[in-house]
């Protein structure tokens, strides 16, 4: 086993006013430690919902898994509450989405950096006193130094609202290496930031990722930046995993019908913009079998009667399909 | 520099509106059908007399120039003597403020005491069996007449179980004293028998006001708790693994204080309104017993008084809780 | 339709309106369903002060009068002053806090400052004062209130107006060249409609309160009218004996203004989604 990530055959549900949401139907992904793979996938795929389920930050009173484990470094991160928890924050560490929502407005950025050196921060082995107060601060300086913030012990004494979107950003990135976690998970840590910053934002991940050996799961719905900086990517469509394949191969010979539309969708100079047809079905009344047959030119009977197992060829190409395409593709142009 | 800017705003309109305050109560006192001059010489005097009375308090001056007048003689710190006590109403006013500030006082501490912890649990375990009682209890709390409440607690605590006093402040010779709040007095003094008699005195007028304050307080950080409790930035905190504990009475609850603190002003209204009815059916010697029987005896001069001191003081807590919220929320004034 | 269905499932909201029925039908057939109705006026002192009976359900005060039945006229004056004060204080509140809120100007300080001042007092003190001032009668307690009330509105309206007020469907509205007027009834009007209308089922309690400590006070309408307030101070010098004679009016008291709370929550919850109580 060694993978650091272990997901498989992850179902899960949503208990709403309407019926029972099905977000994730058997969902099987890893990720292998030092990678960094991208999870891509329209908006409500289900790509949030497999990172909250890693993080534990599902709604409780509401949320019935169906079947399947997370299993990080061994341990189960659905059920083994105490020792998922331990993980949390140390073995593996979050970037969010909206770096200004995730900050508490009211406590300067110091303040609540200092917190997470506190309680998750790697000790030098003497116990609980091994780390003092300065050394924690003089890591944060350095870390947000990492980061390429300018003035760091200024940003410390600062509030959230005071920084700009890619500063909080990279305030994020900082606090997620902070603990020295085997593993981050992105959650679409670009998408709330203007488009100027956010290449550099993404290369500054992949950079410190590479340099400290740390497995980044990435999710994005923006192909584009996959692209910049995966190893491995992974396709979900309605809560099902499509295709996984490692980068070049992906762009190169996608083999899933829904992977393909994807990337012919993407923008090209010289063409009208090509879209899919029909839309994501509602988690509520998912269709049988494949989730996207509805939608696809290539479907048949045994779309529709039954899912498609996800089988991984020797290329370390997995595809869920009945019927991928295997003949090898123009490169899409990115 | 924004801090100080709104004080000195607040500064500023400070005097026109208690001026404007004034106008209206005195066009009050001018407009009723009785002759100002008859009501201060009394029922028996002769015509004479009352010529007398009118000349010497000005009433036969047009109206603009005796509020000019009356405005004169505030500024000097003459506010007039009271009709019914003939003592100079400040007089009136600075003996009986303790009172009130003492019930004030302790009403705020118990419904901050009890509610704040209650609202935060509420908030935690929303829709929980406790929640559900408690919500029932504060709207009840909210629907009650005070002045109702106060003679059933007479009732029951005074009349039938003889367990507490049916009014005043305290039994026998009151403490020497240093603060004006009786109890404090007491418990400087450090007579047993003082002090059990001035608690007495006071359990029934401080709950009867405590009861919808409390109520206000509980709704309000329930209700702020919930707003935090679902945030982006307590998932964070969750995926992030800080200690339940930690999040929950640090980050959760400054935020929750924040929305009960903008309502402050509120709570003082209703304990000040409050307080009008409770002096009342406890004889309390208060401001509020004082507005009532001023009120009651068209002795308007006494009843001008008391809203200048109102007014004045609404003003000040406004002015604190506004300095107070700035202090806990750096975000700036909005 | 949608709207109902939610509404009677909240249970709280059920409860309130369901209060609100019986203190509508109670004001409404009073004449039918009081035992006594003419007790509102006649006074029988060989009965004076009876613990509640077969006849007298909750006892009779101190003229003899049977209390349910005067509670049930009580009923029509809690309503019906309620009613006036808070239409008066919306009516004359709302449309200047909507357009002081509309024209940021000297003419919107003005206004604001003037609702300022009113408000720099507890509404109770100030009631109290006018009512005293004007004489005990119903009309000058509804005219105490609303004169009270009305800043309050003012206030709230112009703050709701002054966020709409830049919200880009106005401003569009205003660049098409739609005349003040038309922006602010059809435009900012009904999308500030939810926060009023919920605060009039709140404030209807608040008045009912207000009211009740006026007529508790001796400000109220004289003797012999059957209003709450007055009926409890007139029960006073009666305690500890006669425990009926305050209990009933403070309970109606209680379960009206329980009812336009609860009712009013249960509109909050419906009106304003972003503020449900549930999930």
């Amino acid at each position: 086993m060694n993978s650091l990530l272990d997901i498989q055959a992850l179902s899960l549900g949503f208990r709403t006013e309407k019926g029972i949401a099905k977000v994730l139907d058997r969902i099987d992904l890893s990720v292998r430690p030092g990678e960094i793979v991208g999870l891509v996938g329209e908006s409500g795929c289900g790509k949030s919902t497999l990172a909250r389920a890693i993080l534990g930050t599902l709604p409780e009173g509401q949320t019935e898994i169906n079947s399947g484990h997370i299993r990080l470094d061994g341990v189960d991160m659905l059920r083994g509450n105490k020792e998922a928890e331990h993980l949390r924050g140390r073995v593996v560490t979050f970037v969010p989405q909206d770096p200004f929502a995730s900050f508490n407005p009211l406590f300067r950025i110091g303040t609540q950096i200092q917190d997470l050196m506190r309680f998750k921060a790697p000790r030098d082995g003497s116990g609980r006193f091994g780390r003092s107060r300065k050394a924690d601060e003089a890591s944060a300086i350095a870390m947000l130094d990492a980061v390429q913030l300018p003035q760091p012990k200024a940003i410390l004494n600062k509030y959230p609202h005071q920084l700009s979107g890619g500063q909080r950003q990279r305030v994020m990135i900082a606090m997620a290496l902070l603990p020295q976690p085997r593993m981050i998970i992105a959650d679409e840590p670009t998408t709330a930031l203007d488009v100027t910053v956010q290449a550099q934002i993404l290369g500054l991940l992949r950079r410190l990722a590479v340099e400290r050996g740390v497995s980044v799961l990435f999710t994005t719905h923006d192909l584009g930046a996959a692209w910049e900086i995966c190893d491995r990517i992974v396709v979900m469509y309605a809560g099902q995993t499509a295709e996984i394949a490692p980068r070049e191969q992906f762009f190169a010979d996608p083999r899933h019908p829904y992977t393909r539309m994807l990337l012919e969708s993407l923008p090209s100079p010289g063409r009208d913009p090509v879209g899919i047809p029909g839309g994501v079905p509602s988690p509520l009344k998912a269709p049988d079998g494949c989730r996207f047959h509805p939608r696809c030119p290539r479907a048949t009977e045994i779309c529709h009667e039954s899912r498609p197992a996800l089988m991984t060829g020797a290329d370390g190409h997995a595809i869920a399909c009945h019927h991928p395409w295997l003949a090898k593709a123009e490169a899409a142009h990115v | 520099m924004n801090w100080l800017s709104m004080v000195a705003n607040r500064l500023l309109w400070f005097v026109p509106t208690l001026v404007g305050l004034l106008a209206i109560v005195f066009l009050l006192s001018r407009v009723i059908p009785v002759d100002p001059a008859v009501l201060a010489a009394g029922e028996n005097a002769s015509a004479e007399q009352v010529q007398q009375v009118r000349e010497r308090f000005g009433f036969d001056k047009p109206l603009p120039v005796q509020f000019v007048n009356y405005l004169r003689d505030i500024a000097q710190g003459n506010l007039g003597t009271s009709l019914f006590t003939q003592q100079p109403i400040v007089d009136d006013l600075a003996s009986r403020l303790p009172a009130t500030l003492e019930l004030t006082i302790f009403a705020v501490l118990i419904a901050g005491l009890i509610g704040i912890p209650l609202g935060v649990f509420c908030g935690l375990h929303r829709n929980s069996w406790i929640d559900h009682v408690l919500r029932v209890v504060t709207v009840s709390g909210l629907a009650v007449a005070s002045f109702w409440l106060a003679m059933q607690l007479q009732f029951l605590f005074s009349m039938k179980l003889g367990w507490l006093p049916l009014s005043g402040r305290i039994e026998g010779f009151p403490p020497e004293t240093v603060t004006g709040l009786m109890l404090v007095d007491a418990l400087i003094e450090g007579d047993r028998e003082m002090i059990g008699s001035a608690l007495r005195h006071i359990v029934l007028p401080t709950l009867t006001l405590a009861l919808p304050a409390a109520a206000t307080v509980v709704r309000f950080t329930r209700n702020g708790v919930i707003g935090v409790i679902n945030s982006p930035s307590v998932a964070y905190q969750t995926a992030m693994g800080f200690p339940r504990r930690l999040i929950v009475w640090k980050y959760v609850l400054r935020m929750a204080l924040t929305a009960t603190v903008t309502q402050l002003g509120l709570i003082f209204g209703i304990l000040l309104a409050g307080a009008v009815v409770v002096e009342t059916v406890f004889d309390w010697p208060g401001l509020g017993a004082y507005a009532v029987r001023s009120i009651l005896q068209s002795d308007y001069n006494a009843v001008m008084g008391f809203t200048l001191c109102t007014g004045a003081l609404f003003v000040f807590i406004n002015l604190l809780v506004d300095m107070l919220q700035a202090a806990i929320d750096p975000r700036g004034a909005a | 339709m949608d709207l109902l269905k939610r509404f009677a499932r909240d249970r709280a909201a059920f409860i309130g309106l369901s209060l609100l029925a019986l203190l509508v039908l109670a004001a409404l057939f009073a004449p039918l369903l009081a035992p006594f109705p003419n007790d509102v006026f006649d006074f029988h002192i060989g009965n004076r002060l009876q613990p509640p009976s077969g006849t007298a359900l909750f006892g009779t005060d101190r003229m003899g009068s049977d209390i349910f039945s005067r509670l049930l006229f009580g009923a029509r004056i809690t309503l019906m002053l309620a009613g006036i004060a808070v239409g008066s204080a919306l009516i004359i509140g709302v449309p200047i806090g909507l357009v002081a809120g509309y024209y940021q100007n000297w003419v919107s300080d003005a206004l604001m400052r003037i609702a300022e001042i009113f408000l720099a007092v507890p509404q109770i003190v100030l009631a109290i004062a006018i009512a005293q001032t004007l004489g005990p009668s119903i009309e000058n307690v509804i005219l105490a209130l609303s004169l009270t009330y009305w800043p309050f509105w003012a206030r709230l309206v112009y703050a709701e107006t002054r966020s709409m007020r830049n919200e880009v469907f106005v401003e569009s509205a205003v660049a098409l060249g739609a005349s003040p007027w038309r922006v602010i009834v059809l435009h900012i009007l009904p999308n500030i409609a939810s926060p009023i209308i919920v605060r009039t089922s709140i404030g209807m309690g608040a008045t009912i309160l207000t009211a009740a400590t006026l007529g508790f006070l001796g400000l109220g309408a004289p003797p012999p009218t059957p209003e709450w307030g007055r009926m409890i101070a007139e029960s006073r010098e009666f305690l500890p004996e006669a425990w009926w004679y305050a209990l009933a009016p403070g309970v109606a008291i209680f379960l009206t203004v329980l009812g336009f709370n609860l009712f009013g929550d249960g509109l909050r919850d419906i009106l304003d989604p972003r503020t449900r109580r549930s999930v």
